[in-house]
């Protein structure tokens, strides 16, 4: 026992002092997986890759873009960056969006080079105690369905008794902003009924002009004239309203409750990114703006294991039904099973699959990453599939990663490479199924279609569900400027960065109310769920769905609304 | 830095709108040219052309340099900080003040990227000619200091014959609108004087363009050449033929190489590929890509394959472009020079090149614009072997050398900046750099406008020109550079 003791307190106290010694030369790293220099030294510093990321496009400084950070790395190495508080938050602020790697004409690969980078600070910088707690049980909870419904259980009662969070948010709408819920009930209205719509379109692209100055009108002129209210004098009038109904209880609710949701104005001058990392009440604030709209039936959905193809079998596919998606928007899991029946695929949706181990794998948790790896391929050898279809960008390119993930694994490396090689996101299989089979019914709708990043930049698949929308008779699928730059969701980044995730999801509202679209379509529900809290603040209500319910929607000869 | 000095520019830009951390001022200390390093005392990010006003001003009166940067891509060490120095980061001007389609003028800020301009316009029908292979990154305000090129410029010249008027904020403070929007201004032509003066007489805060209808049929062409003399021939009898292309770009085996491997544009595995792209009405366009075709079989082009849409143009452009930035693909660091020789005598400087590669054992790739005889070669080498590094530099200068002897100039679109500033005198007399010494005093008596740039300046006791290394003091741990 002590023979054993003796060197291991040797080993560590050497341990500290080289870490002392690496700390006192401005040394950020340790020698224990560094960033790679050879991958640092690909980079030219051409600069190529600014435009295309989102913290540049927001502050405009070298430290915060792609080229500034790695050469933060270099100089970390190099003796000349140490692990400084502002040395950690310019890697924080990294949305991981991996744009700069589609950018980047020297191939460099960042992604290692902000894992390895991530792995460093996690192990070697001290967080504030209440990141440390938020992030922690941010991993606690989301990967497992289970505690992720306790979790939103609350939510549900909540909203039951009439307190949906995004009609709070609404109600705090911006100043100068107007009657948010009229418009979003307009939309959907006119969504159910195809003459309706028709007009509905017309109404809000006549009405084009005028919104760029003022709040949406949507059909307001065709409906009896709505009083105009002053914001500011309403919600104030509401408040007294509320306050006057002598529940003390419900009074306090609404400090909370504003706490909890007011919405800052954007300072025009960038905000950057500031040296303090977001308290715990930003966390948690940040958490509610963001929270679902869910039901008992959306925490309980299932879908059924197996569903029979429609017609000569084509395929056998598997499909994962993620964390967040099975509770939040079960009927994107619906959809997809529908649309691959209908387009000849056996679904297998296997009961007993757990989280992917995207969120682990995108934090640099590359342990916890591997154990979820290991059961969701075993799950689905299990179930003897010919291809795994995934409706979640983030969970698919994690698992188009299991390879080089279990690589060092012996016993489970070339099951991993195999089981990878037959991942497909859910659009990109539908189309390389090849000729349709299901008929597709019009829908009439002006559709903005926003790149979730780890469908274009981490899985390079940009086309198919551009190819998949326009196979619907009657979409119009606009032409959103900036479509492939993140929305500020990235994983978990709006929850740990929600000042910056705020300016980037404004930012994308603003260019998505430009093309005035009926609908919103995004492939992955942190996209979706960031997406809505941004166009509530801006005060539009679009519908945001998934590619693969729009194409649902349209076999089934459906309106968008009832899906 | 002086901390009252740091606060009054706080009170100008914000406290968010300063940097002087050294971590965050270490991301400043060189741009698209990383071998010439030095960190500036402060960085200023300044929102607005009244902050860079109310900034300059500042530093005139308290006597600090300052320089300004774009968003950090130029090849000459332009935008290299000042030591103790403020530094002018105009990434944050960005935005499109104007766009006047019936007057064919666009008015932007300065940090506002080239292909933006385009972008603004393509929707009429509109395009911003100037194309550094840069410009989906290079701001317009980097394009007015250096007088930037690109493959187009053959047929629609420099920055400098698009730009109508500039906002200028002289180095004493002074803010002055040089307007040539009319067709003949009187007075000099300072517009001129401004453009291409690499930011040592004045930073531009606003700056109006021409646009360009876009040509009714645009055509690229895709010839591979056995040798480089064959290659260059083509060029000389098409430019011969009285036909002026839009553009004409070689590329060599190692580019082409870099190329393929970074964007995939199909390029062909041979010695030397030539671009020709022709544009304007579509019965001329037809007629002159015949001839062009005849001469490139001629001149014995192993293969000559003509774009068949516009993805396949924009893949072969992109190839194009790609190919500085991809020498990463291919060598751990590559130095990118810039220099002219007259359009005949490319071949007989290409096969001098190609001597000095064989002789010096740096791998030296070529790319450039063959139709104004604008050469890029880029040096490869590796910094982690001693002595590489100043061997390019070396093999750099000879290759200058070259170009004057043959009647050519040291630089063709990306300025001298730093880099070049201590070849001036093989190609000008005393006489002439003082005359430019005289009108850059004229303007800057104080010499604070972006300082040690395109005049050659005396060194240390001890120290050469080329990439950081080292001063003797620093290695014996004597002194440490800021």
């Amino acid at each position: 026992m002590t023979d054993g003791r003796a060197p291991r307190s040797a080993d560590l106290s050497a341990v500290a002092q080289s870490a002392k010694a690496d700390d006192a030369k401005g040394r950020a790293f340790d020698a224990n997986h560094p960033p790679d220099p050879a991958l640092i030294d690909k980079c030219v510093h051409c600069g190529f890759c600014l435009p295309s990321c989102p913290t540049y496009a927001l502050w405009g400084e070298e430290m915060d873009s792609p080229r500034g950070r790695i050469y933060l790395m270099k100089g970390g190495l190099d003796g000349r960056a140490p692990m400084s508080a502002a040395f950690v938050r310019h890697f924080d602020a990294c949305l991981g969006c991996m744009a700069c790697v589609t950018a980047c004409p020297s191939g460099v690969q960042y992604s290692p080079l902000i894992e390895a980078t991530r792995g460093q600070i996690e192990r070697r910088y001290d967080r504030s105690l209440a990141d440390r707690v938020f992030r922690r049980a941010i991993f606690a909870i989301f990967p497992y369905p289970a505690r992720m419904r306790l979790a939103l259980a609350p939510l549900v009662a909540l909203q039951a008794a009439g307190l949906p969070f995004d009609k709070l948010r609404a109600s705090r709408a911006r100043r100068g902003m107007q009657g948010p819920r009229d418009d979003r009930r307009a939309a959907l209205s006119c969504l159910r009924s195809p003459a309706k719509r028709a007009s509905y379109g017309e109404a809000r692209r006549s009405a084009g002009g005028a919104e760029a100055a003022g709040p949406p009108s949507a059909d307001r002129s065709a409906k009896e004239p709505v009083k105009k209210y002053d914001v500011e004098r309403r919600t104030r009038r509401t408040r007294r309203k509320t306050l006057g109904i002598s529940l003390c209880g419900f009074r306090g609710f609404c400090v909370v409750r504003d706490f909890f949701t007011r919405s800052k104005a954007v300072a025009l001058r960038p905000k950057a990114i500031g040296l303090r990392p977001p308290g715990f009440f930003r966390h948690v604030r940040a958490m509610m703006r963001l929270a679902p709209r869910v039901t008992w039936k959306s925490l309980t959905a299932r879908v059924p294991e197996r569903t029979p193809a429609v017609g000569v079998k084509r395929m056998t596919v598997g499909v994962l039904t993620g964390c967040v998606q099975r509770l939040v928007f079960p009927n994107v899991n619906t959809a997809t099973i529908n649309v691959l029946s209908a387009e000849g695929c056996d679904v297998v949706a296997p009961r007993d699959q757990g989280c992917c181990g995207a969120l682990s794998l995108h934090a640099g948790r590359l342990e916890d990453a591997r154990c979820f790896a290991r059961s969701t391929i075993a799950t689905f050898d299990r179930a003897g599939v010919d291809r795994v279809a995934v409706n979640a960008a983030g969970c698919g390119s994690s698992m188009k990663e299991y390879g080089q993930l279990l690589a060092d694994d012996p016993q489970w490396a070339e099951r991993a490479r195999a089981f990878s090689a037959r991942v497909r996101d859910v659009t990109e299989l539908v189309i390389e199924l090849g000729e349709p089979r299901a008929t597709r019914h019009p829908l009439h709708l002006r559709v903005a279609y926003q790149d979730a990043c780890h469908l274009a930049h981490a899985q390079g698949i940009r086309q198919p569900p551009r190819d998949l929308l326009r196979s619907i008779p009657g979409i119009e699928l606009l032409n959103l400027p900036e479509a492939d730059m993140c929305c500020g969701s990235a994983g978990i980044y709006n929850l740990v960065e929600p000042d910056t995730a705020e300016q980037l999801g404004d930012r994308k509202a603003r260019l998505i109310d430009s093309t005035k679209p009926d609908i919103v379509s995004t492939a992955n529900p942190g996209c979706t769920l960031q997406l809505r809290a941004a166009a509530s603040r801006l005060a539009r209500h679009w519908p945001i769905r998934h590619p693969i319910e729009l194409l649902d929607a349209s076999l089934r000869g459906v309106e968008i609304s009832d899906i | 830095m002086d901390p009252a000095f740091l606060n009054q520019l706080q009170r100008i830009v914000g406290a968010g709108g300063v940097l002087h951390d050294p971590l965050d001022v270490l991301t400043y200390e060189c741009d698209g040219l990383p071998h010439l390093r030095m960190s500036p005392a402060a960085v200023v990010l300044p929102a607005s052309a009244a902050e860079v006003h109310d900034v300059v001003r500042l530093c005139a009166r308290a006597r600090v340099p300052f320089v300004p940067r774009g968003h950090g891509t130029g090849l000459s060490g332009g935008a290299l900080p000042v030591a103790g120095g403020v530094l002018i980061a105009l990434s944050r001007l960005n935005r499109v003040l104007e766009v006047d389609i019936p007057n064919q003028r666009v008015t932007v800020e300065p940090g506002v990227t080239n292909l933006e301009i385009t972008r603004q316009v393509a929707p009429f029908g509109y395009y911003y000619a100037p194309d550094p292979s840069s410009q989906q990154v290079c701001s317009i305000g980097g394009n007015v200091a250096e007088n930037s090129g690109g493959a187009h410029c053959l047929k629609y010249g420099f920055t400098t014959h698009h730009v109508i008027g500039v906002d200028a904020v002289m180095p004493d403070g002074e803010l002055v609108r040089i307007d040539g929007a009319l067709t003949d201004a009187p007075g000099p032509d300072l517009l001129g004087l401004i453009v291409g003066s690499e930011g040592t007489l004045a930073i531009v805060t606003s700056i109006t363009v021409r646009i360009l209808r876009r040509p009714e049929t645009v055509q690229t062409l895709l010839a591979a050449f056995d040798t480089i003399d064959a290659g260059g021939a083509a060029v000389s009898e098409i430019i011969g033929a009285g036909i002026i292309p839009a553009a004409v770009e070689m590329m060599d085996a190692l580019a082409i190489r870099a190329a393929e491997a970074a964007v995939h544009p199909g390029f062909p595995e041979t010695d030397t590929v030539l671009i020709v792209e022709l544009d304007g009405p579509a019965a001329e366009v037809e007629a002159l890509f015949e001839i062009v075709k005849d001469i490139c079989r001629r001149c014995k082009a192993t293969s000559i394959e003509v774009a068949a849409d516009e993805a396949q143009r924009m893949r072969i452009w992109r190839g194009r472009k790609a190919a500085f930035a991809a020498m990463g693909r291919v060598s751990p660091n590559y130095y990118v020079q810039d220099g002219v020789v007259p359009r005949t005598k490319l071949p007989e400087v290409l096969n001098r090149i190609r001597d000095l590669e064989r002789r010096s054992g740096l791998p030296i790739g070529n790319v450039f614009h063959a139709g104004d005889g604008n050469l890029h070669p880029l040096i490869c080498y590796d910094e982690r072997i001693p002595g590489q590094s100043d061997k390019a530099v070396e093999v750099a200068a000879e290759i200058l050398s070259y170009c004057i002897d043959a009647g050519g100039s040291l630089t063709g679109e990306h300025g001298i900046g730093a880099d070049k500033n201590t070849y001036m005198p093989q190609m000008f007399s005393a006489a002439d750099l003082a005359l430019m010494q005289r009108v850059r005093n004229a303007l800057d008596p104080l010499g604070l406008c972006n300082p040690g740039k395109i005049f050659p300046t005396p060194r240390l006791c001890g120290e050469v020109p080329g990439p950081y290394r080292a001063h003797p003091v620093e290695k014996a741990g004597l002194a440490e550079r800021m």
